[in-house]
């Protein structure tokens, strides 16, 4: 399994630099200009300046090679002098992956988003996992029933709604009209005491369950399919012939075993808790990995977008590996030589 | 007994007026934009979000008011050359600081600071995007602690680019020292957090989300600002920001509601909060291309060599496309209140507003009709009018933006009456406006027959602006396509009033050659304008004191903002 996992990893090396550099060159040949979102006023030989001081004067290639090195170089060294609070070299001259829009590190505006992205979406998922389980076993168990017809409607509605509808429905009902819940996300919120604590929990209601709808749906599907291939197994018919009470003959075995795939499905969804989700994000203004990325992209923050994407990759070509270790975890009959 | 009372009652809300008037006494402001501000130094963004988000925080010498008269800020005049503040020969400015100015963090304002402020943005490699306000400054030379003077290398009739408005504040020289030329984007603390002269410092600043701002403590007025705190949220849409305002009531001021009309005024009759409006320089107009953009010229496509268009070159081609359009109706659909029909590129300030052209205000089909048939267009068998082989059929380019596709579908309809085909065109914004050169795309090469957007000028003098449809701003391949005469518009008259403009001091003259030009330009067609554009914002019902502004930033009297008792 070591072995394996060493393999796997050098692996994903080539493939990472691969990925990388088609990622620069698909963002750089797109026709997109730093300064075109800026007012007209702004006459032609500013912009021209403005376009040589963000480095495009310089050709494709070195532009890349320098990305690369900032990236996988002077960044990754920046962030050990920050954790152990050392200098190593002439850090004060590093060039770090600078943001055209704000000016300022990539690296650190990602850090600074990550919570909220961990929080909302992960607590999304969490919280969607946890209804897709029960809803799935259940139907399972008792197919053809009221409950899997009406657990079947709901979760095709959950997958075939967007999320950018179900957001808006929400905040027409609950902030517009009732006047429950905020509508808009207020990152600047701490959490100090028990008031506080209310209030943070009010304003991620509206998105984690937006999102948390949308995960259940596709996962109570996985559930359920699962258990029903389980269901008609021998060993399940062998557990009731031994007088196994009907409670430890589903959720013991049936459920673990049935939860094998199931699993592998989250871990290889986990990438996308990072990706944050970004039309969420948007539309209740989460200041996570989502929204950042959105702002990028409209705002031609090329360094921006191409550092992100590329963290998202390597995210999902980790997460593949991870998923075929856990498979092989909980499987006994894979595995990996 | 009446009198008493009234009496009473107006002394009492005196009294409350005056215990009212204490800094920080009206708790927090929100603020949204929907466009989250970026950085908080307007040098290195030209983003209006960005400039406005800053606004609060540093400030320039002189603002421009609703009206787009200037009034001083940081100092006690204007410098003109009545007063002796400009220089006879007109090159060189003298401003004199306040009292007691003092920055955000106790030291005093210098005028070593207006100094340095100049030279960290004509720094060569800083890639200052507020470049164009310090156009033709020579140098800046502090004479003494509270006195600055801008030398320019020509005549400036009117030498109120550096430092007034928000596009130029002030900044700290000593926060600013070594952040130079190509250090300038690596000073990450003080492009997030300038210290500055206005009524709020930041406290926090999270990049493309959101600012927090309290009062400054040395804010030249004790007694304001009145909102001890600002929230500067940004990022989601249009729509949703307005809500946030006029429905739910969480946000105080919204800026830019670029939402269609029928929606806003539904929202707004929530009662929570009010519309405002306010017009500058904006016109969103038809630019009509004057040379030739078909393919098969290739590399001379759409320039001067290429020859003239095969039929936007006749004046009735143009007056008749103008003349069949119902501005009117473009309004309604597409402005509300953001908007308001147009015969002029130049229609404010009151003084430079021409009224030579406002005959084509009115939809006229018919006379659209007549003047084609007298000019020898005929329909063909498919109803498109046509004239020795050439059909009037038209590439109309925009961009991406529901508003323009819808006044595209609408002009597509009144010209289809006509007899004028149109190909309806729209290119992403970054890409349309973008000036990348290997694109096609872009708004400078026109590719098309028409193309659609806005433009304005910053401040109020329109010379520049004016000058950018002299013959040398045309765009070409030999000025790699920079150039704002997108019509391609040339003419020895205008360019000869453009020089006389920049010669010429007095107000009254300068307004009596801006109209000429204005009405040169609407009279032989370069241009068809369509909307005069203003900004649209709503703040709470609870909010006072806001006096939008198109001619400088939306916050510039945030000072003076509070909370209505």
């Amino acid at each position: 399994m070591l072995n394996y996992t060493i393999r796997r990893l050098l692996f994903a090396i080539p493939t990472l630099l691969v990925i990388s550099f088609i990622i620069f060159a698909i963002l750089d040949l797109a026709p997109s200009d730093p300064t075109g979102n800026l007012p007209l006023t702004i006459p032609p030989e500013v912009r021209e300046k403005i376009r040589l001081s963000l480095g495009l004067g310089e050709p494709f290639p070195i532009r890349y090679l320098k990305w690369l090195q900032q990236f996988f170089i002077n960044e990754p060294l920046n962030l050990i002098e920050q954790w152990f609070g050392v200098s190593i070299g002439d850090s004060e001259n590093r060039l770090r992956v600078q943001s055209w829009a704000t000016r300022s590190p990539v690296v650190d505006l990602i850090v600074e988003r990550m919570p909220q992205t961990l929080w909302v979406v992960g607590m999304s998922y969490v919280v969607g996992i946890l209804i897709a389980i029960p809803i799935g076993v259940i139907s399972a168990y008792k197919q053809y029933s009221v409950f899997d017809q009406v657990g079947t409607f709901i979760s095709m509605v959950g997958f075939s709604v967007p999320t950018f509808f179900t957001g808006l429905v929400m905040i027409v009902i609950f902030s517009s009209t009732l006047g429950w819940l905020p509508s808009i996300y207020d990152t600047t919120h701490k959490v100090t005491d028990l008031a506080s604590f209310w209030f943070q929990v009010k304003q991620m209601i509206m998105p984690v369950m937006v999102l948390a709808l949308f995960n259940a749906s596709q996962l109570s599907r996985f559930m359920r399919a699962s258990m029903l291939d389980n269901l008609s197994q021998d060993y399940v018919r062998t557990a009731r012939a031994k007088g196994l009470k009907e409670r430890a003959v589903l959720l013991i075995h049936v459920l673990r075993n049935s939860l094998i795939p199931v699993v592998t499905v989250i871990a290889l969804g986990i990438p996308q808790i990072f990706g944050g989700a970004i039309i969420t994000e948007q539309i209740f203004r989460v200041n996570g990995l989502g929204q950042l990325l959105i702002i990028g992209i409209q705002g031609a923050d090329i360094p921006l977008v191409q550092t992100l994407t590329f963290i998202f990759a390597v995210l999902i070509v980790l997460f593949n590996l991870v998923a075929d270790i856990v498979y092989g975890i909980l499987d006994p009959r894979i595995r990996y030589e | 007994m009446k009198k008493a009372l009234l009496c009473s009652a107006i002394t009492a809300s005196f009294f409350a007026g005056t215990a009212l008037a204490e800094r920080g006494s009206d708790g927090q402001l929100n603020i949204i934009y929907w466009q989250a501000a970026s950085i908080l130094n307007p040098y290195l963004s030209g983003g209006t979000k960005d400039i406005e988000a800053s606004s609060m925080v540093i400030e320039p010498l002189a603002h421009y008011d609703e009206k787009g008269t200037m009034v001083p800020n940081l100092v006690d005049e204007i410098p003109t050359v009545e007063n002796g503040g400009v220089s006879e020969d007109l090159k060189s400015i003298t401003w004199k600081l306040s009292e007691g100015l003092k920055w955000s963090d106790g030291s005093p304002v210098t005028a070593a600071d207006v100094a340095f402020t100049a030279d960290y943005c004509l720094h060569p490699e800083g890639g200052c995007q507020q470049a164009s306000n310090f156009t033709d400054v020579e140098s800046v030379e502090a004479i003494d602690d509270s006195t600055v003077k801008v030398n320019f290398s020509v005549a400036k009739p009117f030498p109120y680019g550096p430092f007034v408005g928000a596009q130029a504040p002030v900044i700290q020289k000593a926060q600013f020292e070594n952040c130079m030329g190509a250090k300038a984007p690596e000073c990450t603390d003080a492009n997030f957090g300038p210290i500055g002269t206005g009524p709020f410092v930041v406290t926090e600043f999270k990049a493309n989300d959101v600012v927090a701002l309290e009062a400054n403590p040395n804010f030249r007025d004790p007694a304001k600002p009145a909102f001890a705190s600002v929230v500067f949220k940004g990022g989601g849409d249009a729509a949703s920001a307005a809500r946030s305002v006029l429905e739910t009531g969480e946000f105080d001021y919204a800026w830019n509601l670029q939402v269609e009309p029928e929606i806003l005024s539904k929202m707004a009759a929530a009662g929570k909060g009010t519309v405002v409006s306010s017009f500058g320089t904006s016109v969103e107009r038809l630019m009509v291309n004057m040379t030739n953009p078909d393919p098969a010229l290739g590399d001379k496509r759409a320039t001067i060599e290429g020859g003239p268009h095969p039929f936007l070159t006749d004046p009735a081609v143009r007056t008749a496309l103008s003349k069949a359009i119902d501005r009117e109706i473009l309004v309604e659909v597409g402005y509300g209140e953001a908007g308001q029909p147009t015969c002029n590129v130049l229609p404010a300030p009151a003084i430079y507003a021409s009224t030579a052209n406002d005959a084509c205000l009115g939809q006229d089909i018919d006379a659209a009709k007549k003047l084609l048939d007298d000019a020898g267009w005929v329909p063909g068998s498919d109803g498109v009018r046509e004239k020795d082989g050439v059909r009037l059929s038209i590439l109309y380019q925009t961009s991406t933006n529901s508003v323009r596709q819808a006044t595209q579908a609408l002009v597509k309809q009144w010209w289809a009456e006509i007899g004028v085909e149109t190909e309806l065109r729209n290119i992403d914004a970054s890409v349309f406006f973008g000036g990348d050169q290997s694109s096609p795309d872009t708004f400078q090469k026109f590719f098309a027959d028409i193309e659609m957007y806005t433009n304005n000028f910053d401040g109020t003098d329109p010379e520049n602006y004016m000058a950018n449809w002299a013959c040398k701003e045309i765009p070409s391949p030999q000025n790699q396509w920079l150039g704002d005469n997108m019509p391609r518009y040339c003419n020895a008259a205008y360019d000869a009033l453009v020089a006389e403009m920049s010669t010429t001091a007095k107000l009254e003259d300068r307004a009596e050659l801006a109209k000429k030009m204005n009405d040169m330009l609407m009279q032989e067609g370069a241009m068809i304008p369509l909307i005069h554009r203003g900004g649209v914002s709503a703040h709470a019902n609870t909010l006072e004191g806001v006096r939008m502004n198109e001619w400088d930033s939306e916050l510039w009297n945030v000072a003076d903002w509070k909370r209505a008792k």
